[in-house]
């Protein structure tokens, strides 16, 4: 399969999409072309997730060829599980981006969907890369589109500030880059490899002190990404003033690439990893409670699943510095699924908004009778996202908490996970009160001409429900992707 | 004594000379400037077959190695790229004569020369070779602006050359010597006094400085930039920069190498000039509503980042420097050939009136915006590439705190680029008509934006060549 360059088909598709976007010579036909250039990259994906080797534990589809020879970078790809997930996600989430902003994008649309096209690629180059300088690169291009994306297509004032969270956006992004280029640079100059492969066995010669220097320098920039607190605040903005699709990959995506990054990180420096491990999780638990306690106050419903987010991705966190091998799992497959979960809640949102132009909770109200099938899209997927079983939510949830509390790595994490477990009864509060405040009470007759969802959008509700139900059921669909490449990272970890 | 060494300066001053001679006979003045640019083919040839040699020639006084060549085609690269973007421009120059294109050639002879220097009188004359046309064109306009600007830059450029001329009759006296490899040889062989050798030292940066646009020599950018004719600040901006950047780079690699405190000295000094200077220009550069203002404290923001190359004094560092200078180069370059087809449109350099630029310029709006994106350091560009590899070379040399200062002043930076950005696709446009410009200058724009994305994917062309362009020992 490795002579194919699948990857590199993957990761370029969506630019051959960009071609198609800015030569069609009609909206018509450049929604079709971007929704056809997605659906064949995530049908990609599929196949390339069907195939991969579930018994292998290291890097399929491995491509590798000289880029700058003059200080060894190398255009160097290659998935293991982990990676493989997130192309998936991603790729999946693209796809359902292009049809969210079929109805909803007519100003511009040639830009649009050509900026949407480019987050595409450069999220996939993210997860495929195994050079750092590569996977810096990828990481920088993102930026860009996201720029353009919310603050062209944002909410307005009043009800948004497009360009204020543009560009806080892009200045917190771009300082975790800069933050994240001196550490790839320190390792590089300290081992003389971009490879993040080779890293695993180079970096433990190094001093402890430079290895975590490199460390946290490296993981600032995740954890603005991902994003951790205190560095969270760039989030809120930008996901409630981004377009609808903005906000799917932002949520779905994009965050995730902090996620990830991480997990990659604790495989390269394990010994720094564990070192720090306590402030870490007890930086999860801030994250998980301070995140659920502040949704709980939100007036504007897409802020208010925004911070949801951030409480979320506490779990994320917590997952990942229990550093054990069913923690780190459920981490991983807490990032799927809150991928497809928060990504579906900002679509109906998106939704709810483009069709009845109002999105301040206490505006809404008795929604479920006059558009039922949004009620109940919403619902499930609220649900989804406070745990209930049957639903991915539950089963990454489950596995995070499990694997947490049954880690090894310091005493008092059982504490830390009855903590955490507690944000849950929290994240219940917020949902169902949220669900209730917009969809029952009394009906507003104002509402009575919104039309409910059509069958575009119910075809695409029903694609999210599918795989989290599908997950929710049957979860080893993922974990079995997942493990061996977290059995090899928790052998790195010597657990 | 073999002439054909320096052939290539010889002709380009050759050139100059016959565009003065042929202004005479022309009426037609355009003409003048299409021999200009033909003419840069000769120099361009003599320079590509000299490719390879490493040889001094005149006892000592100019050195023809791959450093002195390849900063030789970026001149010619610069030159050719003003006389292209130029032709929009030049029906607002009033009385326009040759001596324009005369006097553009002439500056280039000088920074080939500076470039291809060994020692120290030769510098002192290639560097007034290169600024006294300078100095004519910025007051080429011969508005107020132009001229304060022309007066400006005259007397403090006399002082830079001043200091510069004090340290080097310093270096002259300590050592006995001009020649930088016997300068290098009387060093490090010890017994020289401290004090008046670091002083020498500081007095020569201080000249140099001047040239780099470095702070606190950095006085004279923003009202030079501003007030001269556009192309030439484009071509100030990138040449004399490139140029400064080029001695300092000879001198201190090759004559101040030992002994080894002082090594550490000039480089902790500029390390120093370096945080200074990058975080003084990119600070002032967000208050500013001009764009060629904007572009002169974004110039002296990149001479600090340049200077991070030049404190690493390795080889790193050098190929470092030549890599920023050609990404600089294209950026900038591209940037203000932008500029110039829309200031003549909209007669204003405010950013302001920038607003809506994407729906009026679809094409000069998306390569400005991809200009200044590389000017940030964003990728697919050739600034992210430039970037990275000047700072590796300061975290090679042991200043990672310097480097961190760089990467936050790179965040600083994009600030004030992308507002520019945000004018030209988020306002609404002030009028619907469209912007017009010559096929030379989208010729220009076309080059620097190939250039600019080109070397930010594929790098290794330019970093091959890079390190290729080596001093002689």
């Amino acid at each position: 399969m490795e002579d194919y360059h699948l990857l590199s088909v993957v990761i370029f598709l969506p630019i051959l999409g960009i071609g198609w976007v800015l030569l069609a010579r009609s909206e018509r036909e450049i929604k079709l072309g971007a929704a056809a250039f997605t659906a064949l990259n995530l049908a990609l994906s599929l196949a390339l997730f069907c195939l991969f080797d579930r018994s292998a534990p290291g890097l399929q589809l491995v491509e590798k060829a000289s880029w700058i020879p003059a200080i060894n970078a190398e255009y160097f790809l290659g998935v293991d599980g982990i990676s493989m997930l997130m192309v998936l996600l991603t790729s999946f989430l693209s796809f359902l981006a292009v049809l969210v902003s079929w109805t909803e994008i007519h100003f511009r649309a040639r830009e649009y969907f050509a900026w949407l096209l480019l987050l595409e690629t450069s999220i996939l180059g993210v997860f495929c890369a195994q050079d750092l300088l590569l996977f810096f690169l990828f990481w920088e291009i993102e930026m860009i589109p996201m720029y353009f994306l919310i603050s062209i297509w944002g909410t307005p004032p009043p009800l948004g500030r497009k360009e204020y969270s543009a560009i806080k956006y892009v200045i917190y992004t771009f300082t975790g880059s800069a933050m994240m280029l001196a550490g790839i640079l320190l390792a590089y100059f300290y081992t003389g490899t971009w490879s993040m492969v080779e890293l695993v066995d180079k970096a433990p010669a190094l001093s402890i002190g430079l290895r975590t220097l490199i460390f946290f320098l490296i993981f600032f920039c995740f954890a603005v990404k991902l994003p951790m607190f205190p560095l969270h605040t760039w989030l809120p903005d930008a996901h409630t003033d981004a377009p609808t699709a903005g906000s799917v990959m932002l949520a779905g995506a994009l965050i995730k690439m902090g996620g990830y990054g991480m997990i990659r990180e604790v495989g390269i420096f394990p010994e720094v990893a564990k070192a720090y491990a306590f402030m870490l999780v007890i930086f999860a638990l801030i994250n998980t409670l301070y995140g659920a306690a502040v949704t709980l106050r939100q007036t504007d419903l897409k802020r208010l699943i925004a911070y949801s987010s951030i409480s979320h991705m506490g779990y994320v966190l917590l997952g990942i510095f229990a550093l054990a091998p069913l923690s780190l799992t459920g981490a991983t497959l807490q990032m799927f699924s809150h991928g497809l979960i928060t990504g579906m809640l900002f679509a109906l949102v998106g939704l709810l908004y483009h069709k009845a132009h109002e999105r301040r909770i206490p505006l809404l109200g008795g929604l479920a009778r006059q558009m039922p099938l949004l009620a109940v899209a919403f619902s499930i997927a609220g649900l989804a996202s406070l745990g209930l079983p049957t639903t991915s939510g539950f089963v990454a949830e489950f596995i995070t908490f499990w694997g947490s509390f049954t880690s090894p790595i310091f005493p008092a994490i059982k504490i830390c996970t009855i903590i955490a477990m507690i944000c849950m009864v929290i994240t219940a509060g917020y949902m169902l009160w949220v669900i209730e405040r917009v969809f029952y009470r009394e009906p507003k007759p104002e509402y009575d001409r919104t039309p409910d969802l059509g069958p575009l959008e119910l075809a695409m509700s029903t694609l999210f429900i599918v795989g989290i139900m599908l997950i929710g059921v049957y979860p080893r669909v993922l974990t079995d992707v997942i493990n061996p490449s977290v059995m090899s990272l928790a052998k790195a970890l010597g657990l | 004594m073999n002439w054909y060494l320096i052939s290539p300066q010889l002709s380009l001053g050759a050139l100059a000379l016959i565009i003065v001679l042929l202004d005479l006979f022309l009426k037609e003045k355009r003409i003048l400037g299409i021999v200009s640019a033909a003419g840069l083919a000769l120099p361009f040839g003599f320079a590509l077959s000299l490719w390879g040699h490493q040889e001094t020639i005149l006892s000592g006084m100019l050195a023809v190695d791959g450093f002195s060549l390849f900063f030789c085609f970026l001149f010619l690269g610069i030159a050719f790229l003003t006389l292209l973007y130029s032709t929009d421009y030049l029906p607002r120059i009033p009385r326009l004569h040759g001596e324009y294109y005369a006097l553009i050639l002439l500056s280039t002879t000088g920074f080939t020369f500076l470039a291809a220097t060994g020692e120290l009188i030769s510098i002192y004359l290639a560097l007034e070779l290169s600024s006294l046309p300078l100095y004519a064109l910025v007051a080429f306009l011969k508005d107020e602006k132009s001229t304060e600007a022309g007066i400006k830059y005259l007397l403090l450029g006399a002082i830079a050359s001043a200091t510069l001329l004090y340290g080097m009759a310093l270096m002259f006296g300590l050592t006995g010597r001009t020649e930088l490899s016997e300068i290098a040889q009387a060093l490090a062989a010890g017994g020289i006094r401290e004090p008046a050798l670091l002083l020498g030292v500081v007095l020569l940066i201080a000249g140099f400085g001047f040239k780099m646009a470095a702070v606190p020599f950095h006085g004279w950018v923003p009202d030079v930039y501003e007030g001269a004719p556009t192309p030439i600040t484009a071509y100030i901006s990138v040449g004399s920069k490139a140029a400064g950047f080029a001695v300092i780079l000879r001198v201190f690699y090759q004559a101040f190498g030992q002994p080894a405190w002082l090594h550490a000295d000039w480089s902790l000094t500029i390390a120093v000039l370096s945080a200074i200077t990058m975080t003084l220009g990119n600070v002032v550069a967000i208050w500013q509503g001009n764009i060629k203002r904007l572009l002169g404290y974004s110039g002296i923001a990149n001479a600090g980042y340049l200077m991070v190359g030049l404190a690493a004094a390795s080889n790193i560092g050098r190929s470092g420097v030549i890599f920023f200078l050609v990404a600089y180069t294209l950026a900038n370059l591209g940037a203000f050939t932008a500029i110039i087809a829309i200031s003549n449109k909209i007669e204003s350099d405010l950013i302001e009136d920038y607003s809506g630029m994407a729906r009026r310029a679809p094409a000069l709006a998306l390569i400005l915006a991809l200009c200044l994106i590389s000017l940030t350091g964003i990728p697919p560009t050739a600034g992210f590439m430039a970037k990275v590899y000047i700072f590796s070379a300061g975290i090679q040399a042991g200043f990672l705190w310097l480097v961190i200062i760089g990467v936050v002043n790179s965040v600083i930076s994009a600030y004030y680029y992308l507002r520019v950005v945000k004018v030209m696709f988020l306002s609404q446009p002030s009028s619907e008509e469209g912007v017009p410009s010559s096929g030379a200058l989208r010729a220009a724009l076309a080059i620097t934006a190939l250039g600019v994305l080109l070397f930010g994917v594929f790098p290794y062309v330019l970093l091959h060549l890079a390190e290729n362009a080596t001093l002689l020992p």
